[in-house]
């Protein structure tokens, strides 16, 4: 019994991670329509952004010198989405946008751009693994009834509930969310109508790369921030979307907790499947509803 | 024969045509061609680039000269992907003219090496742990002076069993080769001298969280036994430790998890836990304390398992070299020199056993804090350890080579 109690807030506990790495990914697909294939580096660079603020000095790396040490977690997550927001509208603005119209190309140049932020990463960071401390008041496991479970991973999951309640009141409620919601539908029609489809290009690209960042830094202390972090993420992001749905905030919402389930019980049950558990899910709902769980119909 | 005078007459070229040399100086002139495969971008630039560092202070160290001939070094650059490892092999090979390779680094990379080594004779001095290139199927131009994958895993349970007196234990590690080869090493020296492996786990390399494996442990159990590589035990214990789980069950690791490189990263959760190997930066002999505090001046931090590889590697290329005056070119003879060779290194004497694999001391070493820093601190040593550890060598082959499923493990416990 107490096994399964641990691997459901298991399942929760990545659900939760992997919300906070799909949602903006799914923004930007949806939107844009294109695979945003650097996801997975903006949410690396988020992680190393938080190792360098975050992890206790001294450290013998160069690039800690640079930077000073912040007090927590969520300022780290603050400045780490900052700084990709900036990241992710100058790529936006500068590369991309010189593709418009060539998705192709597009999704090209994000598999590029992946390449080069991976090296970057290297040169900069190293090749070791650099852990994010947990916060010192979350550092001991919570017991509850014989029980111990991570005190952080629940705060995880409570975290991307939040941010789940936040971006769909920002989908729903205002005017940003509305344009977006228009655009996702039909993109030609928007433009009509007076959306400034541009503009919002650059805003969601911003939004997407910014949840990334943060995303990498609160997701630190499970991940650490290491070389080949964004080829993990990455697929995940994909799988994730695609049951989903792509443009849909309650797809990418329900699919990350039913991908984290699936995998949780999945390799808890079969462990001799493990590889391929996570890609059995999606190829049922490929096969059965191509436009994923919740995706919205297109014109 | 062909071959060789080619080489000779090539070498001899290259030195009239460089003219400056006296004529006596003939193909002994030549710079050695030295190159070295290792992995300087993707998960295993870690180590990789610790390999190339040690290797490049060794030749600093002696001038760049071994046996009175200058060194010439060429790198290549795996990634750690197979098929690139073969490609940049190639190229060092037939464009850079090698007569000797230090590498690869990991296990995929050398296997899919083995076939070209053995066409183009490729003397090679390996720091990956595939079991059977000197074992079932020997590869004669191929001599590993690091350990095999069960090497330190085999004494390691060994100390398990008989100094700690566990009784009852788990093993993990990555679902590859070298995670397969040296679980089934420890389980089966640990289930010889009495203990039971109960659980036996392989998650997938790239495994995005380990939580489900972590609750799945089974705590009544003395130990785990850590075989990871690279940054994956650092994660996993990180989060086993989030679990609660550290001081329930104790644990223990292989080579590679809890190596240097991953201590400079950790904290005091690491403290006391003991770890098997071919080296430690802590070692007491003078080679090697020149080596680790001139490597720490470098670059900050201490040797691990890479750095001392290559560092080991070129002791042993250096002293065969000198029984043979130089003269590389000559392949055999070489290949006989190095197989018989007795040197003291860094990691203490090493020599080589038929097949050409080491025979050397195993450490077991346990973390401490010194200085401020986390060293492993050697504890005890298992002196002259082969890869057949106990076993008698014929037994041993007859075998099938060390996997996932063999030795079966009969104590599992649902």
């Amino acid at each position: 019994m107490q096994y399964w109690i641990i691997q459901s807030l298991n399942s929760l506990a990545l659900g939760g991670l992997l919300f906070l790495l799909a949602a903006g990914f799914s923004l930007i697909f949806g939107l844009m329509r294109i695979a945003n294939l650097t996801h997975g580096s903006l949410y690396m660079l988020g992680a190393y952004a938080g190792a360098t603020l975050l992890a206790p000095r001294p450290q013998s790396l160069k690039v800690f010198q640079y930077f000073p040490q912040v007090p927590s977690i969520w300022i780290a997550a603050l400045l780490g989405g900052a700084f990709l927001a900036v990241l992710g509208g100058l790529l936006e603005r500068l590369i991309l946008r010189k593709l418009a119209g060539n998705a192709l190309g597009q999704v090209l140049v994000t598999l590029g751009i992946s390449f080069i932020v991976a090296d970057f990463c290297l040169i900069v960071w190293g090749g070791d693994p650099i852990s994010i401390p947990t916060p010192e008041a979350l550092r001991q496991p919570l017991q509850v009834a014989g029980l111990s479970f991570p005190a952080y991973r629940l705060v995880v999951v409570a975290i991307a509930v939040v941010t789940a309640a936040v971006l769909y009141l920002m989908m729903e409620r205002t005017r940003l969310g509305a344009m977006i919601r228009a655009g996702v539908d039909d993109m030609q029609m928007a433009r009509a109508v007076g959306i400034p489809v541009s503009k919002l290009f650059t805003t969601v690209f911003c939004i997407g790369a910014a949840l990334a960042g943060a995303g990498g830094v609160i997701g630190g202390p499970i991940m650490s921030a290491y070389p080949g972090l964004d080829a993990d993420m990455l697929p995940l992001a994909l799988i994730v979307v695609i049951l989903g749905g792509i443009g849909s905030l309650l797809g990418a919402f329900v699919g990350s907790f039913l991908i984290g389930a699936i995998y949780t019980f999945g390799t808890a049950l079969v462990p001799d499947l493990a590889y391929v558990i996570l890609f059995l899910p999606m190829i049922v709902v490929i096969a059965f509803r191509p436009r994923g769980l919740f995706g919205r119909q297109t014109v | 024969m062909t071959f060789n005078r080619r080489r000779f007459i090539q070498a001899t070229g290259a030195g009239v045509s460089a003219a400056a040399l006296p004529s006596f100086a003939r193909a002994q002139g030549a710079p050695i061609r030295l190159g070295l495969m290792t992995v300087k971008t993707g998960p295993l630039a870690s180590g990789g680039i610790d390999m190339e560092r040690a290797l490049v202070q060794y030749l600093k160290e002696r001038d760049t000269t071994m046996a009175g001939r200058k060194v010439e070094l060429f790198v290549g650059d795996s990634g750690g992907v197979p098929a690139q490892s073969r490609t940049k092999l190639q190229e060092l090979v037939e464009r850079d003219k090698i007569q000797i390779m230090i590498g690869p680094l990991d296990t995929a990379s050398a296997l899919a090496s083995d076939d070209y080594i053995r066409a183009q004779q490729l003397l090679t001095l390996s720091v990956a742990a595939a079991e059977d290139m000197t074992q079932r199927k020997p590869n004669p131009w191929f001599t590993r002076g690091t350990s095999t994958s069960s090497q330190c895993a085999q004494p390691l349970a060994d100390y398990c069993a008989k100094t700690l007196k566990y009784k009852r234990m788990i093993t993990i590690a990555d679902d590859i080769a070298y995670g397969h080869e040296m679980c089934a090493g420890f389980q089966r020296v640990f289930e010889d001298a009495g203990g039971k492996i109960v659980q036996k786990l392989f998650p997938p390399l790239t495994v995005p969280d380990y939580g489900t494996y972590i609750a799945q442990l089974k705590t009544n159990v003395d130990g785990i036994f850590f075989g990871f590589a690279g940054s994956n035990g650092f994660r996993f214990y990180r989060q086993f430790n989030e679990y609660g789980l550290r001081g329930k069950i104790a644990v223990v690791g292989g080579m590679t998890a809890f190596d240097e490189a991953v201590l400079r990263n950790m904290g005091d959760e690491a403290l006391g836990i003991i770890t098997s190997c071919w080296y430690s930066a802590e070692i007491e002999n003078a080679t090697n304390k020149r080596f680790a505090a001139n490597f720490r001046v470098d670059w900050g931090y201490d040797p691990g398992f890479y750095a001392a590889a290559t560092y080991v590697e070129a002791a042993v290329l250096d002293a065969t070299l000198q029984k043979l005056n130089g003269k590389i070119e000559d392949k055999q003879a070489f290949m006989k020199t190095v197989r018989a060779i007795n040197v003291d290194t860094a990691r203490g004497p090493v020599r080589f056993d038929h097949l050409g694999n080491v025979v050397g001391n195993i450490y077991i070493r346990k973390v401490e804090r010194k200085d401020g820093r986390l060293v492993n601190r050697v504890i005890h040593t298992y002196p002259n350890v082969s890869q057949f550890w106990t076993y008698k060598e014929a037994e041993f082959l007859k075998n099938p080579v060390y996997s996932r499923d063999w030795p079966p493990a009969k104590n599992l416990e649902s």
